[in-house]
């Protein structure tokens, strides 16, 4: 027990570091909700090497916190949305043994963007975000597809730590 | 076992193909429909329509009380200040062509461009419009 708070401990500072590393990169194509989502390089590693109750509090917690520490209210609903979206998605993709770990990671780059339309739709009650979907379909499963190549890299080099508690 | 989830599938490949035809497909469907020649920006705050303003007149508009100011330049509309904290409006690119928009999430801010075709009704925008214009 005392382990598993340990290294959820670690896990959720590590995504925190990684959205806080996020927003220092120069990384802004010009488009609303666009990023490469570093933070779910940990969710998957989590969601891999510990279990899907574990990687959804990682996520969570990351985004709450990060919320509030770069970001405010509106944006914390913003990312709970992609983020809850993309992790239901990526835990029935692992759980059904449908993609290995590039396409969990691709479906939960689009998947996030989807969610964050979806809720820009709610807050704002205008559908004109909705005419960036195609270019968010891309760029989701571009930065998926990346993020995937290091989650899969992380993923071999740890194969041998056992942290399924 | 741990190679089949490190070891790229079929089905991997097709998700990605699938994503990318949809997006090939939606996108052709909004270049067919949305027209280029784009004559306005509307404004909505939380979902309500506030003003529209002409994309062929260079202006500086506040918004909102003046928590946005947007800036109108050669038939381009962006947003040049913003009091939010992430200022992701202010980053976003230029617009110019049907349905694009600029999006102040934390002020629900939306500016639109919209088509010279739609049912704009123009009088009572240019009141507005002549209000606020520097």
């Amino acid at each position: 027990m005392k382990t598993k708070a340990a290294y959820l401990g670690v896990f959720t500072a590590l995504a925190l570091i990684f959205s806080y590393i996020e927003t220092l990169l120069p990384l802004h194509p010009g488009i609303p909700g666009a990023k490469l989502g570093v933070a779910n390089l940990v969710v998957i590693v989590a969601l891999y090497k510990m279990g899907e109750r574990e990687a959804l509090a990682v996520s969570a917690s990351r985004i709450v916190l990060a919320g509030f520490l770069f970001g405010n209210l509106v944006s914390i609903l913003y990312s709970l949305a992609g983020g809850m979206l993309s992790f239901a998605v990526m835990a029935f993709a692992r759980k059904r043994d449908i993609f290995s770990v590039y396409g969990v990671s691709m479906a939960g780059g689009v998947f996030h963007n989807m969610g964050q339309i979806a809720a820009a739709v709610a807050v704002l009650d205008s559908y004109s975000v909705t005419y960036y979907i195609p270019v968010l379909l891309v760029i989701g499963v571009f930065t998926g597809t990346l993020i995937g190549i290091v989650a899969a890299g992380m993923l071999k080099r740890l194969a041998a730590l056992d942290i399924r508690i | 076992m741990k190679t089949r989830i490190t070891k790229i599938r079929k089905s991997d490949c097709v998700f990605f193909g699938i994503i990318l035809i949809l997006a090939a497909l939606i996108f052709a469907m909004q270049i067919m429909t949305g027209s280029k020649n784009a004559a306005y920006v509307i404004v909505r705050v939380d979902g309500e329509l506030t003003a529209s303003y002409d994309l062929t007149v260079d202006q500086e508009i506040s918004l909102n009380g003046g928590t946005n100011i947007l800036l109108i330049e050669g038939g381009k509309a962006s947003m040049i200040e913003a009091d939010c904290p992430d200022k992701l409006c202010v980053r976003q690119r230029a617009i110019s062509r049907e349905r694009e928009s600029i999006i102040c999430l934390p002020n629900k801010v939306v500016v639109e461009v919209a088509g010279s075709s739609g049912s704009m009704d123009e009088p009572e925008d240019k009141s507005e419009l002549d209000a606020v214009t520097n």
